[in-house]
C-alpha cells in the first residue's frame, strides 16, 4: 500500500508563462521515457525479482517516480491552466484543447497517448535490469533536452534535479545488477 | 504561500530527501554502518520539523488530522496549485 504526502518532493518552479515548454514537458507525463512509464515498469517488475533485496530497490524506486510524475503535472498544470484556447492553438496545443481542454493527459511531445508497449516485463532480472538502466538513460537524456529548450532558471532547476535523479537510480540498478549476477555465478560454481 | 511556510516547506522536502536518497543506498549497501547512522540522524530532524511544519500549517497525510476542530485534509490546498517561487 502507499500513504500519500501532501506536499511535492521538490519545490517545482516555473518563472514565466512558457505555453510551449508545456507541449514538450509532458513527454515526460506520458512519454516513451516519461515517469509514468517508470513507476509503471518498477513497480509491476517488482514481483519477478528474485530476492527481497532486489524487490526492495524496485519498489523503492518505482515509488520515487511516482513523486516525480506530480512534479512534472504540477510543471504542466501551472504553465497551462491559465492559457485561453486562442493561446492553445498558437503553440500548437490546439489539439490538446479539442481533446481535453486545461487537463493534464497521458501524451508524449507530439500527442501520441500512452501506451503498455514502452515498458517490458520479462521475468528474468538481468533481462530486466538492463532495461530499468536504459530506460534512467533515456530519461536523463530526455531531461537534458527539455533543459536546451528553455532559458527559464526556475524551470531549469526542477528538471535539473529530475536529471540528477536519473543518474542516481542508475547506479542502484546497476549496483543491483552486480549483485543478482554475482549470486547466479555462485549457483553454477560446484 | 507566505515565506515562513515556504522556508520550513523547503527545509522538510530537503531532510526528506536527504531520507530518501540515503535509503535507496542502503538498500544496496546495507551493512555501510556511516550510512545507517547519517539515516537515524536524519529521521530525527525529519521528525522534529515535519511535526513543527504540520502543527503550524495542517496535516501532510490524512493520519496526520487527529485531535483538530474541522477536518483540513480536504480544505488546505494541493501541492500542484501552490507557487514555490520566492
Amino acid at each position: 500500500m502507499w500513504h500519500y504526502e501532501k506536499k511535492l518532493q521538490y519545490p517545482a518552479k516555473v518563472g514565466k508563462a512558457d505555453l510551449k515548454m508545456a507541449k514538450y514537458l509532458i513527454t515526460q507525463y506520458g512519454g516513451p521515457d516519461g515517469e509514468l512509464a517508470a513507476a509503471l515498469r518498477y513497480l509491476n517488475q517488482r514481483y519477478s525479482m528474485p530476492t527481497n533485496q532486489t524487490k526492495a530497490v524496485l519498489n523503492d524506486i518505482g515509488t520515487e517516480e511516482l513523486a516525480h510524475l506530480e512534479i512534472i503535472a504540477t510543471l504542466v498544470h501551472q504553465l497551462t491552466r491559465c492559457a485561453t484556447a486562442e493561446q492553445m492553438r498558437a503553440v500548437d496545443l490546439g489539439g490538446h484543447y479539442a481533446d481535453h481542454d486545461h487537463a493534464l493527459f497521458y501524451v508524449d511531445a507530439t500527442g501520441n497517448p500512452w501506451t503498455a508497449t514502452y515498458i517490458q516485463a520479462k521475468g528474468d532480472p538481468v533481462a530486466d535490469l538492463h532495461e530499468d538502466m536504459a530506460a534512467e538513460q533515456k530519461a536523463r537524456a530526455t531531461y537534458q533536452w527539455l533543459i536546451d529548450l528553455t532559458d527559464d532558471p526556475d524551470l531549469k532547476d526542477t528538471l535539473n534535479f529530475l536529471r540528477v535523479r536519473e543518474i542516481v537510480h542508475f547506479q542502484r540498478f546497476g549496483e543491483t545488477l552486480d549483485i543478482v549476477q554475482e549470486s547466479q555465478s555462485c549457483k553454477h560454481l560446484f | 504561500m507566505q515565506r515562513e511556510q515556504l522556508e520550513l516547506l523547503k527545509t522538510l522536502q530537503a531532510l526528506e530527501f536527504t531520507a530518501l536518497d540515503l535509503s535507496l543506498y542502503l538498500n544496496t549497501h546495507p551493512g555501510d554502518q556511516r550510512a545507517l547512522t547519517d539515516y537515524s540522524n536524519v529521521m530525527c530532524e525529519v521528525n522534529r520539523v515535519r511535526q513543527l511544519y504540520t502543527m503550524n500549517y495542517g496535516p501532510l497525510t490524512a493520519e496526520d488530522s487527529v485531535n483538530q476542530p474541522v477536518w483540513r485534509w480536504a480544505q488546505d490546498p494541493w501541492p500542484w496549485d501552490l507557487d514555490y517561487r520566492e
